[in-house]
Parts: C-alpha cells; structure tokens; sequence
C-alpha cells in the first residue's frame, strides 16, 4: 500500500462514498414494500438489508473488470476522470433523495462517467450505440417488464384467495405473504450487495491498476472486497428513508398480497435479466413493479403525479449526472488545485443538501406516515372518476372478475 | 448498435412466468393453510390441503433456493 498516492487515496475514499449512497439510495429496492405492508420493523428490514449486502459483496468471485461496461473508452482511462465521475454520481444520488425519489445509482455512474470522459477526452470516448443499448433501452425495458409481471402476479393472487373473507383467514394469510415477502426481499438484497459492491471494487481496482500500484487483470485485494462490503452495507442500514416513503407508500398503497406480488416480481426480473444477459436496472425494475402490484389491485391507485416526477428524474439521471462529471473534470483537468477544489466542492455540497434535508427529516419513525394528505385526496378523486389507465384498466378488470364470481360462488361449498 | 432483442424477450417471457407462477403457488399454500381455521367447512379435506400447501412452499423455497445458487454462481 505504500505506493498510493495523494490523488489514488482520494480516489478511493470517493468510490467508498459513492459506494455508502448507493447503499442508502437502493435499501428502497429491497425494504420499501415491506416496511409499507408491515412485514418487517423499519430498523429490523434495513439491518436485514444491510447484512445480506454485506454478504453479497463476500459472495461472488467475479469482479466487475469494467466499471461502464464499454460505454466509454476505458484504456488509459487517467484517475482524475474517474474521480470526476464519481463526484457527479455522489452529488446526483443525494440530490434524488434529498427529493425522495428512486433513481438508478448505476446509471448516475454512467452519467457522471460519460460527462467526465467526454470533457477529458472528446465525443469519440463515447460508443453512443452501447448507451442506447445499456441504459436507454433497459431504461424503459425494466418498468415495463416488472410491472406487468407485478400486475398479472397481483390480479392472481387477488383471485386465488377471493374465497378468503373471515377476520381470521385474513390475518393468517397476511402474514402468509408477509413472510413469503420478507424472502423476495431477501433476494434482492443479496443480489444487490453481490452487483453493486462488485461495482466500488471495480472502480477502486482499476484506479489501483492505473496508478501502477496493481498488475494489470489482477483479483481486488482483500481490503478493497471488505472496504466496499462495509460501506454499502453502511449506507443500506442508514436507510434512505425518503426514497423508502416514496417506493412504499407515495407511488400506491400496498396490502401484504401486492407486497408481495411486487418483491417477487422484482426479484424475478433482476435475477433473469442478470442471468439472460440484458441487465436491467434495480430500482427501475421495482419502482416498475410497485406500480404493477398497485394497478393490479381492484380499486388501487397509482399516483401519478409521483409516478411522472420519478420518471422525470429517471430521463435527468444520465444528462445531470453527466454534466455534474463534466464540470468536475474541467476542474481537476486544472491540476492538484482542481482535484482540491473538486473535493471540497464535494464536501461542501453534499453538506448542503445533508442540512437542507434535516429540515424536513424523514426517518424510521415516520417513514410510513408522511403522504397522507395526497393518498386521500387521490383515493377520493379515484372513487369518483375512472384510473387515469381508463381505457385498459377496467376492461382486464371486468375480464378478471366477471367470471371470478360466477365461477366463485356455485364452487364455495364444495372446495376445501 | 445491436440490441439483443432476444434476450430481452426471453427475460420478459422468463420473468413474467416465474412471477405469476410463484405468485400463484405460494398463494395456493397460503389459502389451502388458512382454511384449516375453525370457521371453514369441509374438515375432512383439511390434511389434503395441508399437504397440498406443504408441497407449494416447497416448489416456492427451491425458487428462492435456485436464486441464491444464481447470485453465488
């Protein structure tokens, strides 16, 4: 270790920090549904999450050996532009949860990544086809996969128990779902550490190569794998609380059984498209799902005032973060003074936005209770006209529930 | 650019069985376990639906157990 420099040492720190948001930033993905149907305490499900990313990042022997996965041109990738690609991703993710909204940490990567690279080295660092098919694409893919999923998965489950109606039956079959939920989010979790450590230590060992201080193609030193397990384990366990209010409870209600129609789409989708070779966004796929298992419901509602912020933030994610990596590329292009200045901008701006989000704070204890007002006015319009999907929504649930019932009640007595 | 337009079906066609087939089997156990309650009629049936529910947790539990070997491997 006594070769790193300065700058190498900066570098690191940065991407463990990037590393602590992403954490918080994504403990959403995993535990927002099951904090807003109860299935799990809001302490217990984040220390839950944090173990299981923990656990993840020790588990798999295969190390990003690409941190953009050829979006960019990473030979003689220089240390600077990776740090200013990871200040325009850090400031981007707090930004998101400062306004309590799911974005991707992995594509705020890319963003700031791109940026940085295009202020360093020019338009031809970029392989504009592979952001197409890399982040626009899975972009739109993700929501769209996981929330039919979630919403053909809810519309099921809401039929298979339809001939549950006493207190008791209920109860015990809520905490059927519950539990089957806590295990999808289990999951996710577990995946999430094994994915987005893997990232950090990605980061952190190509800026070890580039500095000369590793061989090239070399493993991650045991320091780097723990290093990044504890601080994305860290930040999950801090919990992003305002990110967890608007996935749990801001985008639709959800009871135990859509709960768990959605952790399980999402846990489905992020597992397949891992393993089928076209990646699709963690929180992309569950904010996807979340609205699924809302649509999916009879009555249920998605509000889509929140819904259309987080798309907005989803389609700002790439151009803010990029611009953001950009400037701070321009900086540390500078000299040691712009690295400097670079990381006290840094320092200085996520304190910003730290105090200004203590003046509203958000944490275990009202994470469940902040969208009340909005969720009644909502319910009320609901009630009156028509889900805005007027055109689809009714049709599938007539479909659905027309023959549920005719087919339902001769049945009754006879079944089990 | 080359979108892989396969398996981008595949993993929607992949996710969208398994999620409604999980869902499914799962609710299955949980509603054939809740009719054991006192209220429910039909008690002769209630060790067949037991079983039944038994046997969907199980199928369940394999998924969870195939999607930790997909994470490790």
């Amino acid at each position: 270790m006594e070769h790193i420099t300065l700058l190498l040492a900066i570098v690191i720190v940065t991407a463990l920090v990037f590393d602590f948001t992403n954490g918080f930033h994504d403990t959403a993905n995993a535990m927002a549904t099951t904090i807003s149907t109860g299935a799990l305490k809001p302490k217990t499900a984040v220390a839950m999450s944090a173990v299981l990313n923990l656990v993840g990042a020790f588990l798999s022997v295969e190390v990003a050996k690409t941190i953009s996965g050829g979006i960019i041109n990473e030979n003689g990738l220089r240390t600077e532009v990776i740090f200013a690609a990871l200040v325009g991703a850090i400031l981007w993710n707090l930004l998101t949860w400062l306004v309590g909204l799911p974005s991707s940490s992995s594509h705020a990567l890319f963003g700031g990544l791109i940026g940085a690279a295009v202020m360093s080295a020019g338009w031809s660092s970029i392989n504009g086809g592979t952001v197409v098919t890399k982040v626009l694409l899975p972009a739109i893919a993700a929501p769209v996969v996981a929330g039919i999923a979630a919403l053909l998965a809810t519309k099921l489950t809401y039929r298979l128990n339809r001939k549950i109606t006493d207190e008791a039956q209920l109860k015990s079959t809520a905490k059927g779902y519950r539990a089957g939920q806590i295990a999808s989010a289990g999951l996710v979790s577990l995946a999430h550490g094994t994915n987005d450590a893997q990232k950090t230590m990605g980061i952190i060992t190509l800026a070890l190569v580039t500095g000369g201080v590793l061989s090239p193609g070399s493993n991650p030193p045991v320091w780097v794998i723990a290093s990044a397990g504890i601080a994305i384990a860290m930040g999950t366990y801090l919990g992003g609380w305002r990110i967890i209010r608007t996935m749990g409870s801001g985008l639709t209600e959800l009871r135990p059984p859509q709960g768990f129609a959605a952790q399980t789409s999402a846990a489905t989708v992020i597992l397949a498209s891992s393993h089928l070779g076209f990646s699709l966004s963690t929180t992309q796929s569950c904010s996807g799902a979340v609205m699924g298992a809302g649509l999916g419901r009879k009555g249920g509602v998605v509000r889509w005032s929140t819904a259309t912020r987080m798309f907005v933030a989803w389609g700002l994610t790439l151009p803010a973060a990029g611009l953001m990596g950009a400037g701070a590329e321009f900086l540390t292009k500078q000299g040691p003074w712009g690295v400097g200045a670079v990381a006290v901008l840094l320092v200085a701006g996520s304190g910003a936005i730290w105090l200004l989000s203590r003046r509203k704070p958000v944490d275990h204890t009202n994470v469940n209770a902040g969208t009340e007002p909005a969720g009644v006015v909502t319910t009320a319009i609901s009630a009156v006209s028509p889900p805005p999907a007027g055109a689809v929504v009714p049709e599938l649930k007539t479909t659905i529930s027309a023959p549920a019932q005719t087919a339902g009640t001769p049945a009754d007595p006879a079944t089990v | 650019m080359n979108i892989d337009w396969a398996a981008l079906a595949s993993v929607f066609g992949v996710s969208l069985v398994v999620t409604v087939a999980l869902v499914g089997l799962f609710t299955l156990g949980i509603t054939g376990l809740a009719k054991r309650t006192p209220t429910a009629q039909g008690g002769g049936s209630t060790a067949l639906a037991r079983t039944g529910a038994y046997a969907c947790f199980a199928l369940c539990a394999a998924a969870v157990a195939y999607g930790i070997y997909l994470i490790v491997a």
